[in-house]
């Protein structure tokens, strides 16, 4: 099938890209280059002037040892979270696929902590495990362990970890659903008579088949950790206790908002930008090559 | 090796939907069965029961003398060649070919040996190392045949296996099927709606419609004598013209008031009463004359090559009669048929059965 369309002349084309033209400008490329502008910049403490320092704001940010400490504590966690809600919602997706009674129930209701705003989830969560208010502080206490996120980087460690998950298991279920459902049913029947059990057929079979799509939503919860989790965080743990929690993206918030140094978070913006520009480049370079059936 | 055997099995579908009701069969050891039908008849249905993808709602599926209706279908001890092929696509050809046996804990080199065989008997021995995209439709078929002949089980399924290839692969294939069942000699249950194929593959031929086996026998007997008016027209290309007439007596029926002879007629049938007389379009001899003879109007001529097919009107029905080319003029507007007593086969309006003697 053609699918080019043809225009007769140059207006009306213009006309249906200027939207997504002006919006990509406007919000990226103006923002992007002004971020890249400050790195190069340093304020006064007053704010009045700026000088051009040139690379001295990324030298000084690499001479931090709290940089590095962002970089691990962003790595653990979204190793850990990119882990977690893939297994999970692989697990819900291949139970959703079986022909249950109220599937479709089931389904939507595990579409909907998509839905919610990342600091509302962020609030239910600290209700939940508050040390002194929380419904299920008690029980984990009354096991021995003495919970408490607020003091103990561990704890709030873990609470992010979870909350975070929670709210990103969704949207994998729904590319995992996705790619089960594209499995062709005769495929997995033939492994079947093949002899393979349930376990086997998972691993040898339906596993392979959906490498493009695992492989897919790991670089997309990558970024979503990354960046996406800056509303948990913030109302979470803010960071703390004592820094543990301060990811990449919630250290340019913490050092330009409430550091006030423009210039050393707009470098670690640039830093951030580099990250992303080469998630995507791995991204399409791999899911639209190498993992395809 | 082993047989099949069916008794009275049914399929329920949820909202009380009977796909299947009520079949009882018996496939020979070693034999070549054949189901056909339109869609929908439940044939595909009951073949995926005796492979166990499906549940049996009702009766028995015996494989050998082993009742396997709770058996898994890994346990079954058979093989199934899908439509779509169904090949893993990840996996190289041998290890297509290969997954079965390595599921079932076979040593390494009796999995290569019987790879290597099947390999050799299907002609795939240079395509072992390729990923199934890079195969040609009926080269994936010949993967799909060996991974199922590497297992050497009691029983072959066919769902409808050559549906997905061209015109002409697809006769090539048939026979190659056909052969390689003879040459095995493993028990063959095989789906299809290709009445083509259904007559040229099988020994035992099944006609199935509406969930229900319309007639079970030979090929030669189903074309031959065919029980019900369903068959007598499901089975046979171009299909076989059904007219209504009136019994005239023992022995003649006639039809728009053109008496015919007819040679297996039941007995006892009210002179007067309806009936329906069916003439296959390879039966009936035109421009002949004959004993027994039908006028018909030609509207137009359909040229096959070797044959061409006269389409008209015999007693305001539509009727199709197949000459040999050459043999009558194509611009022939008016044609006498001759008709021989031993090809009318005749049916019951109400129950559609055959009204041939007893």
């Amino acid at each position: 099938m053609e699918k080019r369309a043809h225009f007769s002349g140059w207006t009306l084309p213009l006309l249906l890209i200027v939207p997504q033209m002006a919006i990509t400008i406007i919000f990226f490329y103006w923002p992007a280059s002004q971020a890249i502008w400050q790195s190069f910049l340093r304020e006064d403490a007053f704010g009045l002037s700026s000088e051009f320092v040139g690379f001295e704001n990324y030298v000084h940010l690499f001479e931090q040892p709290e940089y590095y400490r962002a970089m691990v504590t962003t790595a653990i966690f979204s190793s850990l979270v990119a882990f977690f809600s893939l297994a999970c919602s692989l697990l819900l997706a291949t139970q959703a696929d079986k022909n249950l009674r109220g599937g479709q129930a089931y389904k939507t209701l595990l579409i909907w902590p998509y839905a919610v705003a990342p600091a509302i989830a962020g609030v239910l969560w600290i209700f939940m495990f508050h040390p002194t208010l929380g419904t299920l502080s008690k029980p984990i206490k009354a096991i021995g362990i003495d919970w408490n996120p607020m003091l103990n980087g561990n704890h709030a460690m873990t609470l992010l970890v979870l909350s975070a998950t929670w709210k990103q298991i969704s949207y994998n279920f729904l590319f995992f659903l996705a790619g089960l459902q594209a499995i062709p049913k005769s495929v997995i029947e033939a492994a079947a008579i093949d002899g393979a059990g349930p376990l086997r057929r998972f691993w040898t079979v339906i596993f392979p088949l959906l490498s493009p799509t695992t492989f897919f939503l790991l670089v997309v919860n990558i970024v979503y950790v990354f960046f996406d989790t800056f509303g948990i965080i913030d109302a979470v743990t803010g960071g703390g206790p004592a820094g543990t929690t301060t990811t990449l993206v919630y250290k340019v918030y913490a050092d330009g908002r409430l550091g006030g140094d423009l210039g050393g978070s707009a470098a670690q913006s640039v830093i951030l930008m580099i990250i992303v520009i080469a998630l995507t480049a791995i991204q399409f370079r791999y899911v639209e090559r190498k993992v395809q059936y | 090796m082993a047989g099949v055997t069916l008794d009275t099995v049914r399929k329920i579908y949820a909202g009380n939907v009977e796909a299947v009701k009520g079949v009882s069969l018996g496939i020979e050891d070693g034999s070549f069965c054949v189901l056909v039908g339109p869609s929908g008849c439940g044939k595909s249905t009951l073949l995926r029961m005796i492979a166990g993808l499906e549940t049996i709602s009702g009766g028995e599926v015996k494989i050998g003398e082993r009742v396997v209706n709770q058996v898994e279908p890994a346990d079954r001890d058979i093989a199934m060649v899908f439509q779509n092929y169904a090949l893993y696509p990840h996996m190289t050809v041998y290890d297509n070919m290969a997954y079965g046996l390595k599921n079932r804990g076979t040593p390494k080199d009796e999995i290569e040996k019987r790879v290597k065989e099947a390999a050799r008997i299907l002609a795939i021995e240079s395509f072992l190392a390729r990923k199934p995209r890079q195969l040609s439709g009926g080269q994936r078929q010949r993967v799909a045949m060996g991974r199922a002949i590497v297992r050497k089980p009691q029983v072959f399924l066919f769902d409808e296996p050559l549906s997905n290839l061209d015109a002409k692969l697809r006769v090539q294939m048939r026979v190659e099927i056909k052969r390689l069942q003879r040459a095995l000699g493993v028990t063959s249950i095989y789906v299809t709606h290709d009445q083509v194929e259904a007559m040229t593959l099988s020994d035992k031929l099944v006609v199935m419609s509406g969930g229900q086996i319309e007639q079970v026998g030979s090929p030669a007997d189903v074309y031959r004598r065919p029980e019900t008016r369903f068959v007598a027209t499901f089975i046979g290309s171009p299909p076989m013209n059904i007219l209504s007439g009136t019994v005239e007596g023992p022995g003649r029926v006639s039809v728009g008031g053109q008496s015919i002879a007819v040679t297996d007629m039941r007995e006892g049938l009210t002179p007067g009463s309806a009936i329906e007389v069916g003439l296959r379009p390879e039966d009936v001899q035109a421009g002949g004359a004959a004993a027994s003879s039908l006028s018909m109007d030609v509207d137009f001529v359909e040229e096959l090559g070797a044959t061409q097919l006269f389409h008209g009107k015999v007693a305001g029905s539509e009727f199709v009669v197949q000459a040999s080319t050459g043999q009558l003029p194509a611009d022939t507007r008016k044609l006498m048929l001759a008709v021989d007593p031993a090809n009318v086969h005749l049916f019951d309006p109400q129950t559609t059965k055959r009204l041939g003697r007893v």
